[in-house]
């Protein structure tokens, strides 16, 4: 009896001090490459950014209004790539959003100028925006998760479609939107911060809550991170991959509107290319590409990045071909510096 | 030194290896000695650091302190390829082969033959011939692509691709996981060939049986520790090496039931299901309280059974009825509401959100009742989940860690708590105790016992007939996607239930 006792005893404090060597291992690890940690590390490129930006270019970086500029550019993308957070942390992809943006501020455009002239509402051609969106982010949804097709694929084939319909429905020409209410709205400004911003951190903090506090938002992470224990717990994984394609697309249609509110413009040629901002912006914030893991605060912070960078780059009159250098050093520098964080927690369980 | 007399001199010995991992020390000293021509078996539980311990010998991992001798030579194995060019191959337990490739490309994996860059594809497959045939499979064609092969199949081409490097030392990780008795038979006969020809093999398995028939010495791990090394197999008592394993006492032995009640209502009623091209036909129902195995070899059917009762497979035939209420085929939801619950075979790839929290993981089923209005209530998830994990002892008793960092019999704690959390009438265990240590197995066997004292409604597959016929009331023989036998396990014998597996795929 005492015997069994002291067997029994001996492994149990082993076993307590391990659990209390790895936890404490947790605790640090939590620290450098956890949700904080690794959005302080965009803080600080942010910061170090800023202070490029004040060294070399001084007033004319650190002014509110510049400070405003920086904002106003970083909104547009920024809606787009907080829809792609969902896309990608579901374990998805979405090529196509650049271009739904385009067709998307189009046809509003077109809705706004031809159908019905002057007198469209201005919430006619919102209506029309987000539905067209909407709309090409399911047929997106439904070609992935029932269709079978692989995601690259799909939304490539619907960046190419998007674009062309843009071009077909715009005639090649660009339509000036002037709705006069449409045109008022995103030229006001509330506490002194533009339409444009406020909607781009409504938007934000409405994902944050979608991503982190609801149930759609650990259907994403759990349908990101494996797709097949999600199906077997019961999780519908092809509806929700079918809904975060959507949500993707009703990013870029919002995303359409306030293009129109901020150029004015419907051309095929908006938001070309802004697929592969989105995509970078949501890399650099530490959303794994894999899948499983997304953080809205990151894509924002990585946008904002993006953004005070090409501004810098424009306050000192440097080329858009060198801040395309720069994007790539800096795409690449954040995800080696991911990849060994993750490498260091995995080596440590 | 060392001494030059062939009978003890050890081709390899390993001595206080030591490897610390941030957080945890993996190994921490362990002693090993491996000589020519032996079957070395490596037991411990998970965690105990035998996959360390390959890794550190495949030259996966650099050992912080200890020595490595070949041949009475320190040695330092920096890298993969310099632990194949001093003789030793290892045979992971996740088959590291190709599938888009050849068994000749496979087996030249990272040596191919060739020259001045061109590949000599001839010499290549000649080579693999001789292999194979060595192997006793000349009926695999070296040119067939390894996909097409079945687990048998591939872990010959690992072997083969072992003995093309001219291995002295074979290390086997859970060879017979995922092979059936004939293969395991099979399998066995190679290995006593190779030993034959001098080649050590280091066994690695949880069958304890297995060893029994294979092994020639034993080493035993512990909490990252050699606890017992070249024990005999013949003149060492299971209980002994339980023991050692353990540290305690163990019960190996599945509790005993009282039958089920005469009046229990019948929950699961399975009628002529069938899925092309896998099973057809299958009857059978499950009452209260009452375990049923499901017994047969890998790929006889018996896995996609159970995930087409579950609806993760959409029947092409038959029916399923839960509690007299029909379930539309090939909808998980519609299952899981109906209260049926599934662990997964593979409880990696299947169960887990291997990066998430395990609280996360216990209430991935459960996680949209417990929120409000679409809002998840973290804290009521934690609180539900906490109280599984001390209910089923799931250790480190730590929801917030990744379920990663958890070992197999652990892992499979979680799977079962996550429909214990969502509350299920009908459970459905598929392989339950594989990969799981012996301390696990005794506790998960109990649970099974409790829960169907409960009146859960439970169906077992199990590869190991033994496991089948201690938990079942009534078992199942599946042969070739057919049911072959249903009786009570009272009726039957581990010879008989094997003969009729056997029977069947003869036929």
């Amino acid at each position: 009896m005492s015997d069994q006792d002291l067997t029994a005893k001996v492994p149990a404090a082993d076993e307590s001090a391990r659990v209390e060597n790895a936890s404490t291992a947790v605790g640090r690890r939590s620290l450098l490459s956890g949700g904080a940690g690794r959005n302080l590390g965009l803080v600080i490129a942010l910061v170090a950014l800023c202070v490029v930006g004040v060294i070399t270019a001084g007033d004319r970086f650190a002014s509110v209004n510049n400070l405003l500029t920086i904002l106003r550019l970083a909104a547009i993308i920024g809606v787009l790539s907080i829809g792609m957070t969902f896309v990608i942390t579901g374990g998805g992809i979405d090529l196509s959003v650049g271009s739904v943006l385009g067709l998307a501020s189009v046809w509003a455009s077109t809705v706004a100028t031809q159908t019905m002239a002057n007198d469209t509402h201005w919430v006619v051609m919102v209506g029309v925006a987000l539905l067209v969106g909407l709309g090409a982010g399911l047929v997106n949804g439904v070609l992935i998760a029932y269709g079978k097709v692989v995601a690259f694929i799909a939304t490539l084939a619907m960046m190419v479609a998007a674009r062309g319909l843009a071009e077909i429905i715009a005639n090649r020409q660009t339509q000036i939107v002037k709705v006069q209410g449409f045109l008022d709205f995103f030229r006001a400004d509330v506490l002194g911060i533009p339409t444009l911003v406020w909607i781009f951190v409504l938007v934000a903090v409405g994902a944050w809550i979608l991503l982190n506090r609801t149930t759609f938002g650990r259907r994403t992470i759990a349908v990101g991170g494996n797709p097949e224990a999600a199906r077997l717990a019961g999780i519908n994984v092809k509806r929700h991959t079918t809904y975060l394609y959507a949500l993707a697309g009703l990013a870029a249609g919002i995303a359409g509107v306030m293009m129109l509110g901020r150029t004015s413009a419907g051309s095929s040629t908006n938001g070309l290319y802004y697929e592969l901002d989105a995509i970078a912006a949501v890399v650099v914030g530490g959303t794994l590409l894999a899948g499983g893991r997304g953080t809205i605060v990151g894509t924002v912070l990585g946008v904002l990045i993006f953004s005070t960078l090409t501004n810098v780059f424009t306050q000192n009159n440097l080329s858009i071909s060198a801040q395309a250098v720069a994007k790539g050093v800096i795409i690449v520098v954040a995800v080696m510096l991911q990849q060994r964080i993750a490498e260091r927690s995995r080596a440590s369980t | 030194m060392v001494t030059d007399d062939p009978q003890t001199a050890g081709l390899l010995t390993m001595r206080g290896i030591v490897k610390q991992f941030p957080g945890a020390r993996a190994l921490d000293g362990v002693d090993l000695d491996i000589r020519a021509g032996e079957v070395h078996c490596l037991l411990g539980q998970n965690g105990a650091g035998k996959s360390t311990l390959i890794k550190v010998l495949a030259g996966a991992h650099q050992p912080d302190e200890g020595e490595i001798l070949i041949d009475g030579r320190p040695v330092t194995i920096t890298h993969p390829v310099a632990g194949l060019k001093l003789g030793i191959a290892t045979m992971y337990q996740e088959l590291d082969v190709v599938d888009g490739l050849s068994v000749a490309e496979n087996v030249y994996l990272g040596h191919e033959l060739a020259t001045a860059g061109f590949s000599q594809r001839r010499a290549a497959i000649q080579h693999t011939r001789k292999l194979l045939a060595r192997l006793g499979h000349s009926g695999i064609s070296p040119r067939r692509e390894v996909g097409t092969l079945s687990a048998a199949g591939k872990q010959i081409v690992s072997m083969a691709r072992a003995l093309s490097h001219d291995a002295r030392v074979i290390v086997m990780d859970e060879p017979s996981a995922v092979l059936d008795s004939e293969e395991v038979a099979n399998l066995f006969r190679v290995v006593r060939d190779l030993t034959a020809e001098g080649v050590a093999v280091v066994y690695i398995s949880h069958r304890l049986e297995e060893i029994r028939q294979i092994g020639d010495r034993i080493t035993v791990l512990k909490d990252g520790r050699t606890v017992a090394s070249g024990l005999a197999v013949a003149d060492t008592p299971t209980a002994e090496l339980i023991r050692l394993m353990t540290g305690r006492n163990v019960e190996y032995a599945i509790p005993r039931r009282p039958p089920v009640a005469d009046d229990a209502p019948t929950l699961v009623h399975v009628e002529n299901l069938g899925l092309r091209g896998s099973f057809s036909d299958v009857s059978f129902d499950v009452r209260a309280g009452e375990v049923v195995g499901l017994a047969g070899l890998v790929g006889s059917g018996r896995s996609e059974i159970l995930e087409t009762v579950f609806g993760a497979r959409k029947a092409t035939s038959g029916r399923v009825e839960i509690g007299g209420t029909a379930l539309r085929p090939g909808s998980v939801p519609e299952a899981v509401r109906a209260g049926i619950g599934l662990c997964p075979e593979e409880r990696k790839s299947q169960g887990l959100l291997l990066d998430e929290p395990v609280y996360r993981n216990i209430t991935l089923t459960s996680f949209s009742r417990t929120a409000r209005a679409g809002f998840l209530d973290e804290a009521g998830e934690k609180r539900e989940a906490g109280a599984q994990i001390s209910a089923l002892d799931v250790r480190p008793a730590d929801g917030d860690r990744h379920a990663r960092t958890l070992s197999g019999g652990n892992q499979q704690k979680v799977l079962l708590a996550r429909w214990l959390v969502h509350g299920c009438r009908v459970l459905l265990l598929d392989e339950p105790t594989r990969g799981v240590d012996v301390g696990a197995r005794a506790e998960i066997y109990a649970l099974i016992a409790e829960l169907a004292a409960r009146g859960t409604a439970v169906v077992v597959v199990s590869s190991e007939i033994e496991e089948v016929l201690g938990l079942a009331d009534r078992v199942l023989v599946v042969s070739e996607g057919r049911v072959v036998h249903e009786g009570p396990t009272s009726q039957i014998d581990e010879h008989r239930v094997l003969d009729l597996v056997m029977e069947g795929s003869a036929a």
